[in-house]
């Protein structure tokens, strides 16, 4: 057999540019809006609620029917299958029926000949709606008790007693506010009919198989004659997870109904009104510690705004659930989670899961506990890490690798934590107006979905009798790197180069029953799947090298674009050539599961996690305490990536997982009025990271492997860096507690606006002695 | 009057009979052109996915979003997208070396803005880089490989972009679609001819940048009958800088007239660059923002804290007007329907006197203020002989505050005194809350702002803005 391990040393581990860089550059790479348009295409707009929560009494669409170009105007009552687009609980109508439940809802679709007739219809829809009660906030929604599903609890020890029985103890609320992805290339779907009744989908999404799944549903086909097709999404970050769905079982709609072509794209507003976001938070805490500031109790109270239907807010406050403890061994706990049910937009994934707002809280104590004793928060923070003896978390699940302390001392070390520390409280002393802020916070981010079966992906390799190479995998590219990096994983366990691999785009016509590309988990699943799929090839190969040239299979390996089998050489291609000719099958499928993984949900206990990646962050910030103009000066990062695939690749992934961390905590505010209309729903009022905002950055990647059997011992990347921002936001606070002398907790709320930042300047100066 | 709109794309020279005026330059290219290359990533100008790179007929290179531009806006420029570039540009290159693109999206825009920059010769360092690229969302990347793209690319020699030939007739046309809706479009060259429009379609929307009207039809889906731009009569691209003041006509763009703001009080540097951005700012005109009546327009407080005066003409008639009191009440102002503004006057801060044009957003960058304010204060021995105090945001119109001024004149420059104006200013105001701020913050910071400036100018020596910090840090 051939030594995978030494052909991974030419591809794999390379800073590989992405694969469609050079297309990007030139705007030759095609998103969906880009391909050409088949002849007599629809183009599609949706009529939206303009109530939050009412009953619709009449809904009048004359004006809309004859509105010039208009060719059909499709409703709940025109669908052949399930009005129902939501992933999991058949809570999300595709067009509301007789009740809306948020501002933004959809109600109906108008296919006209151009967008511009599609869009001017949609406005002269005339609906008469019956108000009812609605409950927009999540406190609106305690008082009314609603809720998506029965509150959960993780329980270790006795958190009551030991609450007690602690040294010292503090208590508070935090409020987190939530975030709208503003993927750049908004939602999009095309679709294309076809004979009997078969339907091909171009979507902008990261779950082409839930696509396939939901349009058969909703037109009341099997799935086998629904095609969905993803090359690339402008952005995905997991906005288009389960959201992708409306647009795309729309756009299906209308071309099962005409027969005709039909897209549908979203314009901006449109798209962050009715699309979900990720979750706001409102917690308290009342944590119990000794003068050491290590915690011996946590009792952790999460609600969150899940809006008016399930999505996927089971699991993503299961993850907030999974996170509360970040780093650090919490000793006794209890984790109580509450999921609200409000007449808002239905909140969805984003890019860490759930997680950050649960770490947020941990991270929170730690400054309060900093406080309250008069140490560095660093110290406190290092006196809680999981470690020898305490390595177990609230769900049962040990920490097992010890990483976190290294590269945290390396970290303190590279920033030089501890002399800018002492800058900065002699620098405050001298500036009344201005103060700055220092922090270190790390990440654990656990790996794997937390719904065990979605943890199976697939593959499927094609080589050409000339050498050359398809690859198909049910992985969707958001951007993320993905297909270059599960392509180096093919070109290096062939020994070919990446130029004689060929993406293709992600379909479920290639790859059945896939999941997601979500949870970080895209290089790990489809990366195994492809490799699993390129060693069947290759040891059909192998036997038939070894025929052709009279050698054991152990003396034939690939390196450098060629075949060795002992004293022969051939050309990859030149051997691939002659397989075919001796009818050897080139192409295969790949198949992976992640081993290890069990949870038990209802119990709240297991090893929901096939392993943690790990990080690491020093922030800096400044603010200004006349005004609460704040800003991140300068940020230092050192993250686990295991033994990288690709360190480009992931650098990328860690600085922009940290920008937009960092625009979450700081600038990005979803601002809903009492009527639960979302007002900033525009870059023009909704305002993510520009360049000016990066604050000078050094970065660097641990030097080490995941101990786990992961693709090539790398470690997932995806959503643990956002998470490293927190140091950012705590930074900030740190900053704040400089006007009291460090003796008042700011309870700062996210995110830190101007205003929250003067109104905790405030709050300080009025509590101060 | 002509009816075809000439240009170049790309180099190759376009004609266009008759264009439906409201028809964006975007859609133009991507649904008539199919060069989808260029994106649209939220059509109201404030992402930069649709960045063009343009000369204008004056020969000045600008970045456009090509998303609220009209085509007949782009008469007589030479356009470039990021098809015309081939793909070996020095900006393309670095962005594929320096890993500049994740998700690609938003990797055209940005590439056609640092083209821009670069053809105008803009500075390689990173801050500059920065500037170039604050009307450019990125979700993917975190900037730093797109700012390290565009310091290696902007070192390589300049490029030039080819004017097109420009004719000298005036643009104006009729326009008939389908479903007989009447529209039309005029560019005229001379003054007169402009007031004669004017008069002849007094329900015209008089055009400049189209940075504010072109939302009226991307987000409002307003159609509108008659466009008459400003942008090409000669007697409105003028600025005049003398040793006591700054004219600036209608037509001059907030890019041309930074230089000359900034010579007049160099606080308008760095507000200037916080105004919108390059996008903007190359769209955009300094009169445009003014008769535009918004009660959050970023000029007026700073203009009307100088004692700024607009000049306005109906037909034949001219009248000079304080801009203070154009300003009437939310959404009207001094100005008949048929008047337009043609210039306006900023006076240089008088001898002594101490001047500051401040903005309170969430975001530095790209940002409409929820406050902007304009300070004019000045003393003799020590005594407050003027001052002139001018908030937007804080009220339906921008407002000067009486109270805070009469708090402050007569008294000495102290910070007791700037406390005293702080609490009268209150009583002149009841800022509203929304999404920007509430009203109490509003208020809090006007007053805070007031005393920033005193700070600043109070000699002590400590820090008063986080903007100034980004050094500080480096240790």
């Amino acid at each position: 057999m051939a030594d995978a391990n030494s052909a991974n040393e030419n591809v794999t581990g390379a800073g590989i540019a992405h694969d469609s860089a050079e297309k990007h550059v030139s705007g030759r790479a095609l998103y969906i809006d880009d391909m050409p348009e088949p002849k007599g295409l629809l183009h599609l707009a949706i009529g939206m609620s303009t109530k939050a929560h009412a009953r619709i009494s009449k809904l009048d669409l004359d004006a809309v029917r004859s509105a010039p170009g208009v060719v059909t105007v499709l409703t709940a009552a025109d669908i052949p299958g399930k009005n129902d687009v939501s992933p999991i609980a058949g809570d999300d109508p595709l067009f509301a029926d007789g009740l809306v439940q948020y501002h933004g809802q959809s109600i109906f679709a108008v296919a006209a000949e151009t967008r511009d007739a599609a869009r001017r219809a949609a406005r002269l829809a005339k609906v008469d709606y019956q108000d009812l009660p609605a409950n927009l906030t999540i406190a609106d929604a305690r008082k009314a008790e609603t809720v998506i599903e029965k509150a959960r609890a993780f329980r270790m020890g006795d958190a009551a007693a030991e609450l007690t029985k602690a040294p010292r103890r503090i208590k508070g609320t935090l409020e987190i506010g939530g975030q709208d992805h503003f993927y750049l290339e908004g939602h999009v779907a095309m679709a294309v009919p076809g004979e009997d009744g078969d339907i091909t989908v171009y979507s902008s999404t990261q779950n082409p198989t839930e696509m396939q799944v939901v349009i058969g549903h909703v037109l009341h086909r099997p799935s086998h004659s629904v095609i969905c097709e993803v090359r690339r999404m402008g952005g995905g970050f997991g906005g288009k997870e389960t959201q992708s769905a409306l647009i795309a079982a729309a756009a299906a709609l209308v071309a099962a109904k005409t027969g005709r072509p039909a897209k549908l794209r979203l314009d901006r507003d449109d798209d962050m009104v009715m699309t979900g976001k990720r979750h706001d938070f409102e917690v308290s805490y009342d944590i119990g510690f000794d003068d050491d500031g290590r915690i011996r109790a946590a009792d952790i109270d999460l609600a969150s705004r899940c809006g008016y239907s399930a999505d996927l807010s089971m699991a993503i406050n299961d993850r907030a659930m999974f996170h509360s403890d970040n780093a650090y061994f919490l000793n006794s706990a209890r984790i109580v989670s509450h999921r609200f049910r409000t007449h808002t937009v239905s909140n969805t994934a984003f890019r860490g899961f759930g997680g950050p707002q649960g770490m947020m809280v941990i991270e929170r104590a730690m400054d309060e506990i900093a406080i309250a004793l008069g140490k560095d928060p660093l110290d406190v923070r290092v006196a809680n890490l999981y470690g020898e003896g305490r390595d177990e978390t609230p769900y049962g699940q040990r920490v097992e690798e010890r990483i976190i302390g290294p590269m945290i001392e390396a970290l303190e070390k590279s920033s030089k934590y501890r002399a800018r520390r002492e800058a900065i409280r002699k620098w405050n002393a001298g500036n009344r107006y201005i103060k700055r802020g220092l922090s270190l916070t790390p990440v654990k981010f656990g790996i794997s979905f937390t719904a065990t079966h979605l943890n199976q992906a697939g593959a499927l390799v094609h080589v050409y009798a000339d050498g050359s190479v398809q690859l198909n995998h049910g992985g969707t590219e958001m951007g993320q790197g993905l297909m270059v990096k599960v392509a180096q994983v093919v070109a290096a366990e062939f020994a070919i180069p990446l130029s004689a691999i060929r993406i293709m785009a992600t379909s479920t016509a290639k790859v059945p029953n896939t999941s997601a590309t979500a949870a970080s988990a895209g290089t790990d699943l489809n990366g195994m799947a492809a490799r699993e799929a390129a060693k069947t090839i290759k040891d059909r190969l192998i036997a038939f090298a070894a025929q052709k040239f009279s050698v054991d299979e152990a003396e034939v390996s690939f390196a450098a674009g060629r075949v060795l089998a002992g004293p022969h050489s051939i050309a990859f291609a030149d051997l691939t050539q002659a397989a075919y000719f001796a009818r050897v099958g080139l192409s295969a499928t790949g198949y992976y599961k992640t081993p290890k993984i069990a949870w038990d949900r209802e119990a709240g206990r297991g090893r929901p996690f096939f392993y943690y990646a790990w990080g690491a962050a020093v922030s800096e910030a400044a603010i200004d305490t006349l005004t609460g103009e704040n800003r991140i000066l300068r940020v230092d990062i050192l993250h686990d990536c295991g033994r990288s695939l690709n360190p480009a690749i992931d650098l990328g992934q860690i600085e922009g997982g940290f920008i937009q961390g960092m625009g979450w905590l700081t600038t990005e505010e979803l601002w809903f009025d009492d009527k639960g209309r979302l007002r900033t729903h525009a870059p023009s009022t909704y305002k993510i990271p520009v360049a000016g905002d990066r604050p000078e950055m050094h970065i660097a990647l641990w030097d080490g492997e995941n101990p786990e059997d992961a693709i090539y011992r790398s470690k997932a990347v995806g959503e643990p860096p956002l998470m490293l921002a927190i140091s950012a936001f705590s930074a900030i606070s740190d900053a704040i507690a400089a006007v009291g002398e460090y003796k008042i907790a700011p309870r700062l709320d996210a995110p830190a606006t101007p205003e929250r930042v003067l109104a905790a300047v405030n709050r300080v100066r009025k509590v101060a002695p | 009057m002509r009816d075809t709109v000439r240009f170049t794309l790309n180099g190759m020279a376009v004609e266009v009979v008759r264009p439906d005026p409201q028809l964006t330059v975007l859609d133009w290219l991507r649904d008539h052109r199919r060069l989808t290359g260029t994106k649209e990533g939220c059509a109201e100008g404030d992402c930069g996915a649709c960045t063009i790179a343009i000369r204008d007929p004056g020969g000045g290179v600008r970045a456009i979003n090509s998303c609220i531009q009209f085509l007949p806006m782009v008469d007589g420029c030479a356009l470039v997208t990021v098809e015309g570039l081939g793909g070996a540009d020095p900006v393309q290159t670095a962005m594929v070396a320096e890993h500049g693109s994740q998700c690609g999206f938003c990797t055209p825009g940005i590439v056609m803005a640092l083209h821009a920059h670069h053809a105008r010769g803009g500075s390689t360092d990173a801050t500059g880089i920065s500037d170039a690229l604050a009307g450019n969302l990125c979700r993917c990347t975190g900037y730093g490989p797109i700012i390290r793209a565009g310091q290696k690319a902007c070192a390589t020699p300049v490029p030039k972009i080819a004017a097109a030939g420009v004719d000298a007739d005036p643009l104006g046309y009729d326009y008939t679609p389908a479903d007989g809706r009447a529209a039309r479009f005029f560019a005229p060259v001379t003054l007169d001819e402009l007031a004669r429009l004017c008069a002849k379609y007094p329900d015209a929307v008089i055009l400049a940048g189209a940075t504010d009207v072109g939302l009226w039809v991307t987000k409002q889906g307003r159609r509108i009958e008659t466009f008459i731009s400003v942008m090409r009569v000669a007697e409105l691209q003028w600025i005049s800088a003398t040793g006591t003041g700054l004219e600036l006509g209608a037509a001059v763009r907030y890019a041309d007239a930074h230089e000359a703001l900034a010579r007049l009080h160099p606080s308008f540097n760095g507000y200037i660059r916080r105004l919108g951005a390059v996008q903007v700012r190359d769209g955009g005109t300094v009169v445009g923002n003014i008769a535009n009546g918004s009660p959050i327009g970023d000029m007026p407080p700073a203009l009307i804290a100088l004692g700024a005066t607009i000049r306005l003409r109906k037909g034949k008639a001219e009248r000079t007007l304080p801009l203070e009191k154009f300003f009437i009440d939310y959404g009207k102002q001094d100005r008949a329907a048929d008047e337009i503004i043609t210039h306006v006057s900023i006076p240089a801060p008088p001898r002594g006197a101490l001047f500051a044009a401040e903005k309170i957003s969430k975001r530095f960058e790209q940002d409409i203020s929820a406050v902007s304010a304009g300070f004019l204060v000045r003393a003799e021995r020590g005594i407050v002989v003027e001052a002139r105090v001018a908030y937007g945001g804080m009220a339906g119109v921008p407002k000067r505050t009486a109270a805070a001024e009469a708090a402050l004149t007569g008294k000495p420059w102290t910070e007791a005194s700037v406390r005293g104006a702080m609490i009268a200013l209150a009583s002149d105001f009841k800022p509203l809350s929304d999404w920007r701020a509430s009203g109490a913050y509003r208020l809090e910071s006007a007053q805070n702002l007031l005393l920033r400036f005193f700070l600043e100018n109070s000699g002590g020596a400590f820090a008063t803005r986080v903007l100034d910090l980004a050094s500080v840090a480096h240790g």
